[in-house]
């Protein structure tokens, strides 16, 4: 009838998660719901038609011929200017003097130098250029190019950092504010059962969050799986210690859950930002990258883009687990020296 | 079975300027009830958490069941129950599930239905901790106590913050649990609490014990079995004022206090005193405005010795 202290424990963990609804649906549902609305708005989509403001008839008639583009004809030069800045159209053609063409456009919008790029080809093959080199197109809309695929590895991530930060925080301080901490020392249970049943509990839980995304990743919009399962098993379970040992380390001495709440917003906020959730940390300058690669956050989802989406094997991945490995053991020592039991 | 419950010596805490704990000694036998009486502030909990092994003392020491906290503490605690003040258990688990959490650390102990039974809570077995009233509350905080069958129980203020009934309820399980020969040492403001459940009582002051022995020997050495206390208001009519020292050589009184107004008699015989009062107090000219009697308690003890009250902070 005697039951184990730590299996104890992990049960407590379990029913305190469970037992809590909003706990349930950050966990859970909050991730899938980002990655269901993000992968709506970024859905793949015919290529567009380019549609360009045409002054004059004649030259109406080359656009209407070329494929891709779509001419929107205005009577006079004013209108057409009318028009763009309007935004109704990104490019506007005039006719000039002795048959020349005139491009309006802005260039620092993407949309107006494809724009006239579009027009500019229709414009000298219509009058007879032909091209000196033959070139053919390959088209690629396969899945693991698409923004989705980018994004559910960085979702990944963020809930696994979240889910380990938070559990941990919030339930620590909780039971140090009220005075469960020291009630528990105050038994003969072995003090390390205690953090154990968090990294325990962590673990768990850990296959229905990675579940949950990766299921839905890959049933709903085929997010693919091309690296080794065990690999991508091993860094969600690294980087949960990793997170559950952070974790640990901010709550070890706070005694208010405002206190632990400011820590752990003070941690995670910058890793949202810069570790490459929902667009490249490339983005920031050179000089900051060694800084944020050596994040916790950036190590994981590197790894398990690389894991996911170019197949990468152990030794492609190795550094990332080398940050990982060292978050964890220096959080753990000295979130163990620190920790406050009462 | 030789060796005390509990033996402290010249026992010292101090936090930053505070000393909590001032060269207390202190010894408590097995089966015994021990009561640590005192206003809050009086360095009770500090005392308690010393001996449970949770406070490190700067000086002074501390041996329970025989043996030092430095030597095999996991082994020690084994054979304690403890209750902390404040404690709020999880509140989400239910009465059940918190009992067998804390059965499982004790390596033997009762089943955690029958600990459920020991406190009357075999009807909310299935309740969330959250739904309990205080008193029910209190009552598993003992349970989570008792789950390693302990030697010695440590109950810190188990009633602070009951009402009547739940305290009285409280009473009645403690009183069954010294019964059953277990050591058990209370911390408690309530001087009935210590009346009714402790065979002694140490009175505690700015860390010290002042007073020590059965509440019974601790009423008797005052010397009056009787209190009384009265206000009057004031000036008389011709402007007499109340002269205490006169009261003192009333038949029957042993020390007279007097502060704000209020002044109180410790009487041997009350049936003689009262009348010699009233009879004083209209020889004097002073109008009485309130009177008051009532049988020595531990309480009175404490005002005698300390002029202050149990419960003024």
């Amino acid at each position: 009838m005697n039951d184990h202290p730590l299996a104890q424990l992990v049960l407590v963990r379990f029913r305190e998660f469970a037992r809590e609804p909003e706990a349930v649906f950050w966990t859970f549902v909050f991730p899938v719901l980002i990655a269901a609305g993000l992968g709506i708005a970024f859905r793949s989509r015919p290529p567009e038609i380019v549609t360009v403001g045409v002054v004059g008839h004649d030259l109406a008639a080359v656009f209407e011929a070329a494929s891709g583009l779509e001419a929107e004809p205005y009577p006079d030069a004013a209108a057409g200017r009318q028009a763009l800045r309007n935004g109704d159209v990104a490019l506007v053609v005039e006719p000039g003097p002795d048959g020349t063409v005139r491009y309006r456009y802005d260039d620092t919008n993407p949309e107006g130098r494809s724009a006239r790029a579009l027009a500019d080809q229709a414009v000298q093959v219509a009058a007879g250029r032909t091209d000196p080199v033959t070139s053919g197109d390959e088209l690629v809309r396969e899945p693991g190019s698409r923004y989705i695929d980018f994004l559910i590895p960085g979702l990944l991530g963020m809930t696994l950092m979240g889910g380990s930060i938070w559990s941990m925080g919030f339930s620590i301080v909780d039971a140090r504010r009220r005075k469960l901490l020291k009630r528990l020392v105050a038994t003969p249970m072995p003090r390390h059962y205690f953090l154990l049943s968090y990294l325990l509990a962590r673990l768990v839980m850990l296959v229905f969050e990675v579940g949950a995304i990766l299921l839905f990743g890959a049933l709903v919009f085929g997010v693919p799986l091309r690296g080794s399962l065990v690999l991508l098993v091993g860094l969600c379970l690294l980087g949960a210690l990793s997170f559950g040992a952070i974790g640990l380390l901010l709550s070890s001495r706070a005694r208010t859950i405002e206190a632990v709440s400011g820590l752990m917003n003070f941690v995670m906020l910058p890793m949202w930002v810069l570790s490459g959730v929902f667009f490249s940390s490339q983005r920031f300058p050179d000089l900051v990258q060694p800084a944020i690669k050596a994040l916790p956050l950036t190590a994981l989802i590197d790894g398990l883009r690389a894991n996911m989406l170019q197949g990468a094997g152990v030794l492609d991945v190795a550094p990332q687990f080398g940050i990982l490995g060292v978050w964890l053991i220096v959080c753990f020592v000295v979130a163990l020296k620190l920790f406050r039991w009462r | 079975m030789d060796t005390p419950a509990v033996r402290v010596r010249g026992l010292r805490k101090t936090y930053g300027d505070v000393v909590a704990v001032d060269g207390l000694d202190l010894e408590v036998s097995r089966g015994e009830c021990f009561g640590l009486l005192g206003p809050n502030g009086a360095g009770k909990t500090t005392t308690i958490e010393i001996c449970e092994g949770l406070t490190e003392p700067d000086g002074g020491e501390v041996e329970v069941l025989g043996q030092r906290w430095r030597d095999d503490p996991a082994g020690l605690r084994q054979h304690l129950g403890i209750q902390l003040q404040e404690t709020q258990l999880a509140e989400k688990l239910t009465v059940e599930e918190t009992v067998r959490l804390f059965r499982s650390f004790f390596r033997n102990g009762p089943a955690t239905e029958h600990v459920i039974g020991l406190v009357r809570l075999q009807e909310k077995g299935r309740s969330r901790v959250g739904t309990l009233s205080g008193g029910q509350k209190q009552r598993l905080a003992l349970a989570c106590a008792l789950v390693g069958d302990p030697e010695l129980l440590f109950l810190d203020e188990p009633t602070t913050g009951l009402d009547p009934q739940a305290r009285r309820q409280l009473w009645d399980l403690i009183d069954e649990l010294r019964r059953a020969g277990r050591s058990i040492i209370l911390t408690t403001h309530y001087m009935e609490e210590a009346e009714q459940l402790c065979e002694r009582v140490g009175i505690m002051d700015h860390g010290k014990v002042i007073a020590l022995g059965s509440p019974r020997e601790l009423v008797a050495s005052m010397g009056a079995d009787h209190v009384v206390e009265f206000s009057t208001d004031g000036a008389g009519p011709d402007g007499a004022r109340l002269d205490p020292l006169a009261l003192g050589a009333l038949e029957g009184v042993r020390d007279v206090q007097a502060d704000d107004g209020t002044v109180r008699l410790q009487v041997t015989r009350l049936h003689q005193a009262v009348p010699a009062l009233l009879a004083e107090l209209n020889r004097q000219g002073v109008p009485l405005a309130e009177l008051r009697t009532h049988s020595a308690t531990l309480e009175d003890v404490f005002v005698g010795l300390t002029g202050r009250h149990l419960r003024d902070e």
